[in-house]
C-alpha cells in the first residue's frame, strides 16, 4: 500500500474530479433549466434547445460523465499504486 | 484466465437467448397473418416470458450465503448495468414516463433528467465504496461506519418505508398488464406474475435475480424501441425516432398556436370552466353538497319506472357517487382540477415553467428525483455484486447508458403521440373515431365527449390518461397484435424485474440486518438464506394483499418514496464516505430529522393543506435533504470524534486496495 502522504494527495484529487463532474452535472441539468426559455429560441434540427437539453442533451452528458468517472478514477488507482489487485 | 472465460460465457448465453426471442416475435407475426388469434399471441408472451425467467431461476438455485444475497461478487461491469437497468426501471417508467410527457410537456422533464442525473450522483460519490465496503446491505454500510445497532435500524425503517411501497406499485402495475393485455382477472394476474418472480429470487437470492434481469432488460428494451421506430419511419421516413421527433415539435407548436384562437375551442374550454366553477361550490358546500347530491340520484333512480333501461345508468351513477364525505372532497377537487386545466389554452409543449413558484418545483422535483435515486437501497445494493471496485465505477456507467435507451426515446413517444392528436383526431368527426382511440376509451384510458354537441373533435374534449401513449402506439403506427403483445411482455418484464430487486431487498433487511445482526447472530449462514427465502414468500404475499385493494393513492406513494430516500439514506451515506468526522449521533439525528419532516410535509401537503413557499407535495424532499445534512453536521460536530477505528474504516473504504478496517463489526 501507498505512504500516508500518497493516500491523501489521492484523495485530494478524487475530490477535485468529484467536484468538476458534479458542477458539470449541475450545470447541464439545474442551469439548463433555468434559463430554458432563453435556449428555446435556438432551434436544432426542429428541437428548441431548452427542450433538448431536458429531453435528451443533459442525458447525453451524464453518461459521458459516468464513463470519464471510471477511466479517470481507474487511472488515478494504478498512478497512487492503489488500484486492486 | 478463468473471469473472461466466463463474462465470454454470458455473452454467448445471452446472444442465443436474444436471438432466439426476436425468432419468437417473428415466427409469432407470421403465425398471427395466417390467422393464429390474438388471444393466444398474449397468452404465449406473457407465460412464455414467466417460464423463462423461472427457468433462470432455477438454473440459478444456491443456498450459499455469498450466492444469494451479492450474485457471488462476479456480475462483470456490462451485465450488471442491464440488471441495474431493469431493477430500476419500473411499470412506471416503461408504460408512465412517455404519457406524462404528453400530458406535461416541458414539465414532465423532471423525471427524465432526475431519474438519469441520479445515477451520477451514484457513480461519484457511492457505488465504488459501497463495493469496497463489500457487506449485504445499505443498513450493514450504516452500521459499520456508524457502530452498532441503532443506526443498522433506522437503516432498516428507512429502507423498508421506501421499498415496500415501490414494491406494491410494482405489483400492481403486473396486475394490470396481464389484466389488460391477456383478458385474465388482476387477482390471477398478480398471481400467476408473483409465481414467476418467486420461484426465480426464492430458489435463486441476488444470483437468479441478476440474470434474470439482464434477460428482462433485453426484452423490455426492445419491446420499448420498435413501436416507436416503426412510427418515427411512417411519419418521417427515417426509422429514428430519438432523432426525428424535432419535427413533431414543431408540428405541435404551430397546430397547439392555432388552436389557441379557435372559437370551438373557446367553447368547450368554456364548458369546462362552467364544471369547474360548479365543482368548487360543490366542495365549498361540504358537507351539504354530498347529502343532497346524493338524494337527488335517489330520487332520479325511483322516478324512472322498472324495466326502463334508463334506470341502469341512474343505478351506475348512484354506485359511482362518492362513499364518503371524504371521498367527495377527493373526487370533486381532482375533477375540478381536471376541469380547470381543459378550460385554459393548451400550453406550449416545449416552454419551460414561467412563474417562479412553478420554477422553483420543478427544480426542487428535480433534486429530489436525483438524490432519491442514488439512495434507493434495491438499487444501491447492486453495486455489491461486481467484482471489483474498478467493476463497480464502469458499471454505474453501464447502467446509466442502458437506463438513458428507454429515457432517450421517451419523448419522442411523447411528441409523435401528441402530432398525431392534434393532427389526425382532433378536427375530425365523432363518427370517423379511429379505433384505437375507441379501444382505449372502452376502459378508461382515453376520455372523449363531445361537450358542445357539434360532432366534431375538439382538443379539449380529449383527454388521454399517461398509460395510454405507450399502450396505444402500436395500434397509431398501425402494427400487428404482435407487437402490442411484445409491448405487454416489456411492461411485464419491467415490472417484474424490479419487484424481484425489490423483495430480496426487503426481505435481506428483515432477515440479514434485523434477525440475524440484532437479534440471533449465533445463527449459521445456510440458516440465514433459508429465513430469507422464508421471507421472501411472507414479503410477496404481503405485497400482494395490499395491491389487491388497488388504491389511488399507491402511484402517489411511490414518488414519496423518492423523497424518504433523498432525506435519509442518501445523507447518511455519502457522509459516511466524504466526512471522515460524521459520527454515529450525527448520522442518527440527520435520519430522523430529514424523515421526520419529510414525512410531515408529505401527508401535510397532500391531506391537510399544508404549504411551504408553494412546494407541491411530490418534491417534499427538498426540505428533508437539506435539513438531514445540516442536523448531521451540526450534531456531529458538537459531540465527540469517531473513533480511530472508525477512520480507519473510512479510509479503508476510500482506497480500492486493501481489505476492510476493523470498523465493520460482525
Amino acid at each position: 500500500m501507498a505512504g500516508k502522504e500518497q493516500l491523501d494527495q489521492y484523495w485530494q484529487r478524487n475530490k477535485k474530479i468529484m467536484v468538476a463532474v458534479l458542477a458539470i452535472w449541475a450545470i447541464v441539468s439545474y442551469g439548463a433549466a433555468l434559463v430554458a426559455g432563453w435556449l428555446n429560441t435556438v432551434t436544432i434540427f426542429g428541437f428548441p434547445l431548452g427542450y433538448y437539453m431536458g429531453a435528451q442533451g443533459a442525458l447525453v452528458v451524464f453518461v459521458v460523465l459516468n464513463y470519464y468517472y471510471a477511466r479517470k478514477m481507474n487511472k488515478l488507482d494504478k498512478h497512487y499504486g492503489v488500484a486492486e489487485d | 484466465m478463468a473471469k473472461d472465460a466466463f463474462t465470454q460465457r454470458l455473452w454467448k448465453i445471452y446472444g442465443i437467448y436474444t436471438g432466439v426471442f426476436a425468432a419468437l416475435v417473428i415466427g409469432l407475426a407470421i403465425a398471427e397473418r395466417n390467422g393464429l388469434d390474438p388471444k393466444y399471441i398474449g397468452y404465449i408472451f406473457m407465460f412464455g416470458t414467466i417460464v423463462v425467467y423461472a427457468v433462470i431461476g432455477i438454473i440459478s438455485r444456491t443456498s450459499d450465503a455469498t450466492e444469494y444475497y451479492v450474485a457471488g461478487r462476479r456480475v462483470p461491469a456490462v451485465f450488471n448495468g442491464m440488471a441495474t437497468a431493469a431493477d430500476w426501471m419500473s411499470a412506471a417508467s416503461f408504460i408512465g414516463m412517455a404519457g406524462a410527457l404528453y400530458n406535461l410537456g416541458y414539465n414532465g422533464l423532471a423525471f427524465i433528467m432526475g431519474w438519469t442525473g441520479g445515477y451520477v450522483l451514484l457513480a461519484v460519490l457511492i457505488a465504488p465504496y459501497i463495493r469496497k465496503f463489500g457487506q449485504y446491505t445499505i443498513p450493514d454500510f450504516l452500521a459499520a461506519r456508524y457502530e452498532g445497532s441503532a443506526p443498522r435500524l433506522v437503516g432498516v425503517l428507512a429502507t423498508l418505508l421506501v421499498s415496500f411501497t415501490y414494491l406494491v406499485a410494482q405489483v400492481a402495475g403486473v396486475g394490470i398488464i396481464t389484466s389488460r393485455f391477456i383478458g385474465i382477472s388482476f387477482d390471477l394476474g398478480v398471481f400467476i406474475g408473483l409465481s414467476g418472480i418467486l420461484v426465480c429470487s426464492f430458489l435463486g437470492g441476488m444470483r437468479a435475480v441478476t440474470w434474470t434481469q439482464v434477460a428482462q432488460y433485453i426484452i423490455l428494451i426492445v419491446a420499448y424501441l420498435i413501436p416507436v421506430t416503426v412510427l418515427s419511419y411512417k411519419h418521417t421516413d427515417v426509422p429514428i425516432p430519438q432523432v426525428m421527433y424535432g419535427q413533431a415539435l414543431q408540428a405541435i407548436e404551430t397546430r397547439q398556436a392555432e388552436l389557441k384562437n379557435d372559437p370551438k375551442e373557446i367553447e368547450v374550454r368554456n364548458i369546462h370552466k362552467t364544471r369547474a366553477e360548479d365543482l368548487k361550490q360543490k366542495i365549498a358546500g361540504l358537507p351539504g353538497s354530498w347529502d343532497s347530491g346524493k338524494k337527488d340520484l335517489e330520487a332520479r333512480l325511483a322516478a324512472i319506472p322498472a324495466g326502463d333501461p334508463k334506470r341502469a345508468d341512474a343505478e351506475k351513477a348512484i354506485k359511482d357517487y362518492p362513499k364518503s364525505q371524504d371521498d367527495a372532497r377527493e373526487k370533486w377537487t381532482a375533477a375540478m382540477k381536471g376541469a380547470d386545466a381543459s378550460s385554459k389554452p393548451p400550453k406550449s409543449y416545449v416552454a419551460p415553467p414561467s412563474t417562479t413558484v412553478d420554477k422553483l418545483n420543478f427544480l426542487a422535483l428535480i433534486l429530489c428525483l436525483m438524490a432519491g435515486t442514488a439512495g434507493l437501497p434495491h438499487v444501491i445494493s447492486r453495486f455489491y455484486t461486481t467484482p471489483t471496485v474498478r467493476e463497480a465505477r464502469s458499471s454505474a456507467a453501464w447502467a446509466l447508458l442502458f437506463i438513458c435507451a428507454l429515457y432517450f426515446t421517451a419523448p419522442a413517444y411523447a411528441a409523435f403521440a401528441r402530432m398525431e392528436v392534434l393532427q389526425n383526431i382532433v378536427g375530425s368527426s365523432f363518427a370517423a373515431i379511429p379505433p384505437w382511440v375507441a379501444k382505449w376509451a372502452s376502459v378508461g384510458l382515453v376520455s372523449l365527449k363531445d361537450l358542445n354537441g357539434d360532432g366534431i373533435i375538439q382538443f379539449a374534449e380529449l383527454t388521454l390518461m399517461a398509460d395510454a401513449i405507450v399502450l396505444a402506439t402500436p395500434e397509431i403506427a398501425g402494427l400487428p397484435y404482435v407487437i402490442a403483445g411484445l409491448i405487454a411482455a416489456g411492461g411485464l418484464a419491467a415490472a417484474l424485474s424490479t419487484a424481484d430487486g425489490l423483495l430480496v431487498t426487503i426481505s435481506n433487511a428483515i432477515s440479514h440486518d434485523v434477525y440475524y445482526k440484532v437479534i440471533n447472530p449465533s445463527l449459521s449462514p445456510s440458516a440465514r438464506v433459508k429465513l430469507g427465502k422464508a421471507l421472501l414468500l411472507v414479503v410477496a404475499a404481503l405485497g400482494a394483499w395490499v395491491a389487491s385493494y388497488k388504491l389511488a393513492i399507491i402511484v402517489e406513494l411511490v414518488a414519496w418514496a423518492f423523497s424518504l430516500a433523498a432525506a435519509s439514506l442518501f445523507p447518511a451515506i455519502v457522509l459516511g464516505v466524504w466526512d471522515k468526522r460524521m459520527n454515529r449521533a450525527g448520522a442518527i439525528a440527520g435520519m430522523i430529522a430529514g424523515l421526520g419532516i419529510t414525512i410531515f410535509y408529505l401527508v401535510g401537503s397532500r391531506f391537510y393543506g399544508l404549504d411551504w413557499f408553494g412546494i407541491k407535495t411530490i418534491a417534499s424532499g427538498i426540505f428533508g435533504l437539506p435539513l438531514s445534512f445540516v442536523v448531521a453536521f451540526i450534531i456531529s460536530r458538537l459531540t465527540a470524534e469517531p473513533s480511530k477505528e472508525i477512520r480507519e474504516f473510512v479510509d479503508s473504504v476510500r482506497y480500492p486496495k486493501g481489505a476492510v478496517g476493523s470498523g465493520a463489526k460482525e
